[in-house]
């Protein structure tokens, strides 16, 4: 593959706006045939955007495509596979109740003047999975027999059927192990070799830098940088993605410093051992102290808000337990996590936080309500009581209770949803991203909650993509990668970003 | 296995021809698990016939055989209509009001003059139309399923009671009538003769072209897709929309061809017919093997289905202790079991 | 300056009430009726017995189980779901009462024996559909479309398929009683409205069936268990339609074992629907169902009175259901949110709803 092929795809001064919202400006890509891409980026960078606007699912207000030197616009998924550009996602995109060779050939069965020739159907198949090393599949059994890795092969063959000539893989290894993550790879370099045009996105920064020849950068919305894989060191990389200059880093650290406390002797508030489910957290142990407060750190997709969700009863634990005071505690949801004292605010504010049609004091006390039933109605006057207190302490605007929640800006949004939690008189406080898409003014209002939080004794627990933040705010950082813990650091003044970034980009010793 | 019953065994080459079909059973029993529901509808329909013997006597004879599935023919359409729905995971409450508005359109209208084959056209067009009613309400608007049929099946209720509510009767030279005209295949002793009639033969003919389209047409298939995950068939590139109103409209076209069928045996038609047997077809469906949140069952297996519920009614019949009111309180409890074996083996499964 | 625009504000938020419009509609109707006869609102005063009489009050007499089915059925959709077997449980309530007043004496006690147990297997029967969606997790529309049936079968089953009737004085006054001159069987109804309104209002329930109709998953997160609050519900559902089959039997001291409540669900979800609650669930509104009800038995007299066939009404029924469904959907909602946009009008864009407008875009186009 040399540059002065011509691209497979170029995508040029790309924009994509919504009311309110640019997701994308400006942003140029481009891939070139026998190649493995990485398009690298952290949340609400735009990487599924740029995916989107190139299969012509969102509609571009700037910019242009084209493919293999032709100028196209697609109108969705179809068009753009007929195009030759195939897409895996995340989540298979398969139908699991039809068989293996039906999903290969799906759309494209072999027919004859009875309708659909199965045999030749399932010979087809067949034959396109030998190309990728499975043929020894049965191709009649149903899809849903095989692991999540073996389908994502399959949907990997279905896109070779239609000839596919660009295939864009959406985080393909997010819940294959290292043995699958080898057998995706080994296909991977086959079709590359075989002059595919691969862009390839994902977070796993050592599969970036095994798999891939060059890589695009994106950061809230914008281009950062193109550049061949081997030219970029980790450190550098992770800079970028967070768009933090490498020198600045060392600036970022807090005055925080940890409590000095006799960990041996002081039992911890809540003490989780071993806790993990398949697929979003290896068994993990972690411990948060009586007013201190936990950052946990790491990139997307590291497995941070799994472990919130574990330790709040949002999810259920399938190995190890936890103990609060001591004592061991089942926590199935929710509600029993609220029932223990322990309050978590999502990451996801729109679909799992706010009840959009109901106002800002019915929000703010409905997690009290449902701690006492809804035969004990909390009175008006304790209603408004709460409501003042909140509104007033965090500042949320405008100040009228009566508002419907969904009609205030996102950072009050979140402000409110504090006010829900702390509301509840928690113990332990999960805030997951609870200054993500908020302003600079509401942003340090929240960080300054949290602080007022630990010093008036109550734990929290402060998970952020925003390393700065973490840093400034913890005094023990639990910091995540790839599903696992892989480090705890007391804070300090020699303590920074960088010391973070440094953590994560180690390579695996594995 | 996509589904077929006559499989072809490719691994095994030599063996008889007896041998081969039952390893291709075996291979799509083992290999598609959806299966097993429908051969437990056949086991039970078998069961019946059994205990039916034993108690009751004279089921195990041709007649008896005739009588059930001409009498059930109008049953066999809707089930296999609402096959087609049930399998995208949507459903259809308004199948029984069709055939009250369909039956009742048609006799009024062989009854202002007009020719029975155009009659009969109409019927079944008006079927159609409902259903592109419902089905463009569900795709186009979004209103949920069973919202949009329950609109439909109100609205056919509705104008069929603004035609008539009395019971409006075919002439008896009607042309209409040829459908139920009774031809004797075997001649048995005594009345035990094996009868069909051309409203069964069209059924037949309806079950084996729904067979065919489900197994061996892209439309089909995508039907399938669109139960298994309508997002996942959407990103696959097919026709989901398009497929999603279809199945509604093919709903509505064979209950108008049920109330054709069912017209012709009874020679009336009348608002208040129906009522009930969209419960009746829901439960054939789920009893031969369709699961409620879609993706999975067979035509045949409604088919059996709906066998099943109409030899319960000859049984209960037979049988006189049972009082005739308990038939739907029967149908809704048969209905429930089977829908939470369902759950029970969906979730088990996962 | 500033008045006439406080003026135009408040205007303008009445006509977004559609409870405006439900009382408007009755207006219409009322009027239609009014150039029929003239004297048609006329209400006087019975000198025998102190009753009032009049058209108005027939209608109020009227509206008395709708009032009871629609109360239970704002619930029941406001929580996402739906009950479609009022109908079959009024039977069902009506068919206890009548069979067992058949045998027993005429003296109140009797009656209330019979009350006591028609309420109660109407209550079981709801509560058996809640537990249905609650525990089981079956989608409301099976659960209830299978009650809906049975339980008309089982009416049948307890009269033995035949309209049964029964002499009961106690019994028979609760339809055609009167209480400081105003049939009793609305005054009931009223109170039955105020003791449920009071009861979801005053307790966190309504806020709960709201925050479980609105977001589900929010509701979860916040700790609201949903359970408990179906099961309720969908009871509540199943006894005030059973208060609606005594209404119903009583008036006539008869169950019509086919046409006691048939279709009358139809009736429910209209008027909740009418009273704006959305059928997809969440906010609801119980002076709105009120309205709805009234409406409904307003329309139903109107048709009676102007001489239409009374068979026309389901139809006219069903195409206001689908309008109203339209007019609910997300597209038609955007379609009024993007002409709004185009013409510049002041406020904030909804970004809801063009967050959504962009995501069945998506899913529709993909």
């Amino acid at each position: 593959m040399t540059e002065n092929a011509t691209p497979s795809v170029e995508m040029r001064g790309i924009t994509v706006e919504f009311p309110g919202v640019k997701a994308l400006d400006g942003v140029g890509l481009r891939l070139f045939p026998g190649e493995v891409h990485a398009l690298m980026g952290e949340n609400g960078a735009g990487k599924s955007t740029l995916i989107k606007a190139l299969t012509g699912v969102y509609r571009t207000t700037a910019g242009s495509i084209s493919v293999e030197g032709e100028e196209r616009s697609f109108h969705g998924t179809a068009d753009a596979q007929a195009a030759g550009i195939a897409t895996v996602y995340q989540e298979v995109n398969l139908v699991t109740n039809l068989s293996i060779g039906e999903n290969v050939m799906l759309g494209h069965e072999r027919r004859g003047v009875f309708g659909v020739n199965w045999r030749a159907t399932h010979r087809a198949a067949s034959e396109a999975l030998a190309r990728l090393g499975l043929g020894h599949l049965d191709t009649h059994k149903q899809l849903s027999s095989l692991s999540i890795a073996v389908q994502q092969l399959v949907a990997i063959c279905r896109a070779m059927v239609i000839n596919a000539r660009v295939l864009i893989l959406d985080e393909p290894t997010s819940s294959l192990d290292t043995n699958e993550v080898a057998g995706l790879f080994e296909v991977m370099r086959k079709l590359r070799d075989d002059g595919v045009a691969i862009l390839f996105v994902s977070h796993f920064l050592d599969q970036i830098y095994e798999i891939s020849d060059r890589m695009t950068i994106l950061r809230n919305g914008e281009f950062v940088g193109e550049h061949p894989t081997a030219d970029l060191d980790r450190h550098e990389l992770i800079a970028k993605m967070i768009g933090k200059d490498l020198n600045a880093l060392k600036e970022l650290g807090g005055n925080r410093r940890a409590e000095s406390r006799n960990r041996a002797v002081e039992q911890p508030l809540i003490e989780a051992t071993g806790i993990g489910r398949r697929g979003s957290l290896a068994p993990t142990d972690v411990q948060v102290y009586r007013g201190e407060v936990l950052g946990i750190a790491g990139l997307l997709g590291s497995g941070r808000t799994e472990l919130a969700r574990l330790l709040s009863g949002a999810d259920r634990v399938e190995t190890g337990e936890v103990a609060m005071h001591g004592e061991k505690v089942d926590l199935k949801s929710p509600a029993a996590g609220l029932a223990n004292r322990i309050a978590y605010s999502t990451e996801n504010r729109r679909d799992e936080g706010i009840v959009g049609d109901l106002t800002v004091r019915e929000n703010m006390i409905l997690g009290l309500q449902a701690q006492r039933g809804w035969a004990r109605p909390i009175s008006k006057k304790e209603q408004n009581e709460i409501v003042e207190r909140y509104i007033t302490a965090l500042g949320v605007r405008p100040a009228d209770p009566d508002r419907l929640i969904k009609n205030l800006s996102g950072g009050n949004q979140q402000k409110v949803l504090l006010g829900r939690w702390l509301a509840t008189q928690p113990e332990l406080l999960i805030l997951d991203e609870p200054t993500r898409g908020i302003d600079v003014g509401a942003k340090a209002e929240i960080q300054e909650a949290v602080a007022e939080l630990a010093e008036s004794g109550k734990s929290v627990i402060f998970i952020s993509s925003e390393l700065e933040e973490v840093v400034r705010l913890s005094e023990r950082i639990v910091v995540l990668k790839d599903h696992q813990k892989i480090a705890e650091i007391e804070n300090g003044p020699d303590v920074s970003a960088q010391t973070i970034v440094d953590v994560i980009a180690a390579e695996d010793q594995s | 296995m996509s589904g077929t019953m006559n499989a072809q065994a490719t691994r095994p080459a030599g063996l008889t021809g007896l041998a081969k079909t039952a390893a291709s059973f075996r291979r799509a029993a083992t290999t598609n698990l959806a299966i097993l529901p429908t051969i437990a509808s056949v086991v039970i329909f078998v069961a019946m016939v059994v205990f039916g013997e034993v108690a009751y006597g004279r089921i195990v004879q041709v007649s008896t055989v005739s009588n059930l599935l001409i009498n059930n023919a109008h049953l066999i359409v809707l089930a296999v209509g609402l096959t087609f729905v049930i399998l995208t995971g949507g459903i259809d409450l308004s199948v029984g009001a069709i055939v009250a508005i369909s039956s009742l359109s048609g006799v009024k209208l062989a009854q202002a003059g007009w020719p029975p084959a155009l009659a009969i056209l109409a019927m079944i067009g008006i079927g159609a139309l409902f259903g592109l009613v419902s089905g463009i309400l569900i795709q186009h608007f979004k209103v949920q399923p069973f919202i949009a049929t329950l609109a439909t099946m109100f609205l056919g209720r509705g104008l069929a009671s603004l035609l008539s509510t009395q019971p409006e009767r075919l002439s008896d030279e009607s042309g209409v009538l040829w459908l139920a005209t009774k031809w004797k295949v075997i001649d048995g002793p005594k009345v035990n003769d094996f009868i069909v009639t051309p409203g069964l033969l069209l059924a037949v003919v309806i079950v084996l072209l729904a067979l065919f389209v489900l197994h061996r047409t892209r439309t089909g298939r995508t039907v399938y897709a669109i139960g298994g995950s309508e997002s996942s068939a959407a990103l696959m590139g097919l026709p989901v929309g398009r497929t999603k109103l279809l199945v509604y409209v093919i709903s509505g076209t064979l209950a108008g061809v049920a109330s054709v069928i069912y017209t012709a045996r009874l020679g009336t038609a009348q608002n208040i017919t129906g009522i009930g047997w969209e419960l009746d077809a829901i439960a054939a469906t789920v009893i031969g093997g369709t699961l409620l949140t879609g993706g999975f069952g067979y035509v045949l297996g409604s088919v059996v289905g709906a066998l099943v519920l109409g030899l319960m009614t000859v049984l209960i019949t037979r049988d006189g202790g049972i009082p005739p009111e308990m038939t739907t309180i029967i149908t809704g409890g048969i209905l429930l079991v089977f829908v939470l074996l369902q759950r029970v083996v969906t979730r088990a499964r996962h | 300056m500033n008045e006439s625009t406080n003026r135009t504000a408040g205007l303008r938020r009445l006509t977004r009430n559609p409870m405006f419009w439900g009382v408007i509609a009755i207006a219409v109707l009322l009027l239609l009726n009014l150039i029929k006869d003239p004297g048609y609102l006329a209400i006087s005063v019975n000198p025998a017995n102190g009753h009032l009489v009049g058209n108005l009050i027939d209608i109020l007499r009227a509206s008395a189980p709708v009032l009871m089915i629609s109360l239970g059925m704002a619930l029941v959709i406001a929580t996402g779901g739906i009950d479609l077997s009022v109908g079959s449980i009024m039977a069902v309530a009506g068919a206890t009462s009548m069979v067992f007043l058949k045998d027993a004496g005429s003296d109140p006690g009797s009656a209330f024996a019979a009350l006591g147990l028609s309420l109660g297997l109407a209550a079981v029967l709801g509560f058996v559909n809640g537990a249905l969606v609650a525990f089981v997790g079956l989608q409301p529309f099976i659960s209830t479309l299978v009650m809906m049936l049975a339980g008309r079968g089982l009416a049948k089953v307890i009269t033995g398929g035949q309209n049964t009737n029964a002499e009961n004085g106690t019994f028979r006054w609760i339809a055609n009683g009167y209480a400081i001159g105003i049939p009793v069987v609305f005054v009931l109804a009223i109170l039955v409205v105020i003791l449920v309104g009071f009861v979801v209002r005053r307790s966190a329930l309504g806020l709960m069936v709201e925050a479980i109709g609105i977001n589900p998953k929010a509701s979860r997160m916040a700790g609201v268990k949903p359970r408990g609050i179906l099961l309720a519900v969908y009871t509540l559902s199943g006894l005030l339609a059973g208060v609606a089959g005594t209404f119903a039997v009583s008036t006539v001291m008869t169950v019509d074992v086919s046409r006691t409540g048939y279709q009358l669900e139809l009736d429910a979800i209209l008027a909740v629907v009418i009273g704006g609650t959305a059928l997809t669930g969440g906010k609801f509104s119980i002076n709105g169902a009120v309205v709805g009800a009234l409406l409904i038995a307003t329309l139903n007299k109107t048709v009676l009175f102007l001489g239409i066939s009374s068979s026309a009404t389901p139809a006219f029924k069903a195409i206001v259901i689908v309008v109203l469904c339209l007019a609910q959907s997300e597209r038609v909602r955007a379609w009024f949110v993007r002409r709004k946009q185009r013409s510049a009008e002041s406020g904030p864009l909804p970004q809801t709803a063009l967050l959504k407008l962009d995501r069945d875009r998506q899913e529709a186009g993909a």
